[in-house]
């Protein structure tokens, strides 16, 4: 372990193989700490993660603490996908798990229109594109385009309109962090960043070279 | 706006890339990992290995293969073919797979289904349903299309929903192989049944299939493999014209 090298956040959530290989295939030094004390030596944190916010409640007191202070420290942290969640105050899916709180607001349940409901733009595009038989599901799994809503570090050299894995049901809110948005029955949060902290609601690790370049953006910051 | 997924499949045997019709008279395709190289470099948005003798000669999926093609392409990663236990989803996931798909083994063990799902989330279980055509019914099939399971396909999609399945793999056994267009119809009444994707497979040929099974059909994201391999068709001409058609895609 070098002090410029990742901490991986395991907390069970999903596994890691695949954000490895993909930090691996940029050039990253990750590790993955097995204690909150394991963190002192890192020079940016990841928190990865799929599934149900509940997980989260793995990442406990000494866990929390070690990456605020890390954090505190100016080092880099990313949240991918239930791990950006995470960053939020919490979530609709496990109202008693506290998030880790260091961005505003509370991370819900994606909606979308009702079958057979015609009055939203969504509806109506799709319906003109796709027949009748189109609607929209949940779990959102997929490739969708990430609309950015202002500059942000972590999107440096991202093609507008890019187009990005997903696979989730709950999302974060709109707030003054988001950077970019994506649409899927609404509109919700797909990246977020306030100073050196950064979250993406899809998996980079799944996204091809957009994915790769998200993925370098934030070690080249590290 | 969600893109309609195109999926390439890799029915994979002894290290090859092997195909049949109606699940039988397989030729050799090439090496899996080049085949999937170029996908990627046509724009596929996920691949599916299948270790298509892994049921019948008990055969296990094939790690070196996932292994070779994770480390080098970054998109979703599905693996299936003799998966029956959860050691077997291990195997498969620990070489790189990101999802697994499970089709014999859940009809006899369905809580399969539930164990890997609160293992590895639900996005990481794809139930494959085969499905002939029995009257105006769908009859599912398991060990690779030979065995009748006694369960009707829009039924069975719907309990491996509510076990925790992710997506439907959902092949047409009549179509597979024969390029004379994806079975709509059966697509089309899985998809309505449940929430979650679904993955229409099964007798990809032209460029307008695509289009049905994705408008007609109420598809999520469609499988081929023949039409890729022999390069009859390559994923980038597909996407153009599915653009062209108002279906929205990755380009």
């Amino acid at each position: 372990m070098t002090a410029a090298s990742i901490a991986l956040i395991d907390y069970g959530a999903g596994n890691l193989t695949s954000v490895k290989k993909a930090l691996a295939a940029i050039g990253a030094r990750v590790f993955v700490p097995a204690s909150p004390g394991a963190l002192d030596g890192a020079g940016a944190i990841i928190v990865p993660g799929v599934g149900h916010f509940d997980a989260t409640r793995a990442l406990d007191r000494a866990w929390i603490d070690a990456i605020l202070e890390r954090v505190g420290e100016g080092r880099p942290l990313l949240g991918i996908c239930l791990g950006m969640q995470w960053l939020f105050e919490g979530s609709d899916e496990a109202p008693d798990v506290p998030g880790l709180g260091v961005l505003s607001g509370q991370c819900r349940r994606l909606r979308v229109p009702p079958e057979g409901h015609e009055g939203t733009k969504t509806r109506r595009r799709s319906g003109h594109e796709n027949g009748p038989e189109a609607r929209l599901k949940i779990p959102h799994v997929g490739w969708n385009s990430i609309d950015r809503t202002r500059d942000a570090s972590i999107l440096e050299g991202v093609a507008p309109g890019a187009q990005v894995y997903f696979t989730h049901s709950y999302i974060a809110p709109l707030t003054g962090d988001t950077v970019a948005s994506t649409e899927h029955g609404e509109v919700f949060a797909s990246v977020v960043e306030r100073g050196q902290i950064a979250g993406v609601q899809f998996h980079p690790e799944k996204s091809a070279e957009t994915g790769l370049k998200i993925l370098r953006n934030f070690v080249s910051s590290v | 706006m969600l893109s309609k997924r195109i999926i390439a499949c890799l029915d994979v045997r002894d290290g090859q890339v092997v195909k049949g019709i109606n699940f039988e008279g397989l030729r050799s395709a090439g090496d899996p990992g080049e085949l999937a190289r170029r996908y990627n470099r046509e724009g596929i948005d996920e691949l599916v290995i299948l270790d298509i003798t892994a049921t019948i000669e008990s055969r296990r999926a094939l790690a070196a293969t996932i292994h070779a093609v994770a480390r080098e392409l970054f998109i979703p990663l599905a693996v299936g073919g003799g998966i029956h236990t959860e050691a077997d989803a291990a195997a498969a996931v620990d070489a790189g797979a990101d999802k697994v798909s499970l089709n014999t083994a859940p009809l006899s063990n369905p809580a399969l289904i539930t164990t890997l799902a609160s293992r590895y989330g639900s996005q990481a279980v794809i139930v494959a349903i085969d499905a002939k055509r029995d009257g105006d019914r769908f009859a599912v099939y398991s060990r690779s299309g030979t065995t009748a399971a006694s369960r009707d396909a829009v039924e069975w999609a719907r309990e491996a929903e509510s076990r925790g399945a992710g997506e439907i793999l959902l092949t047409s056994i009549d179509r597979d192989g024969t390029k004379a267009g994806f079975d709509c119809e059966m697509t089309a009444a899985v998809s309505h049944a449940v929430s979650i994707p679904v993955i229409a497979s099964g007798g990809a040929g032209g460029l307008d299939d695509f289009v049905d099974v994705f408008t007609k059909g109420a598809a999520d994201a469609a499988l081929a493999a023949s039409i890729f391999h022999y390069a009859e068709t390559s994923v980038r001409s597909l996407k153009q014209y599915l653009k062209q058609h108002g279906i929205p895609v990755r380009i």
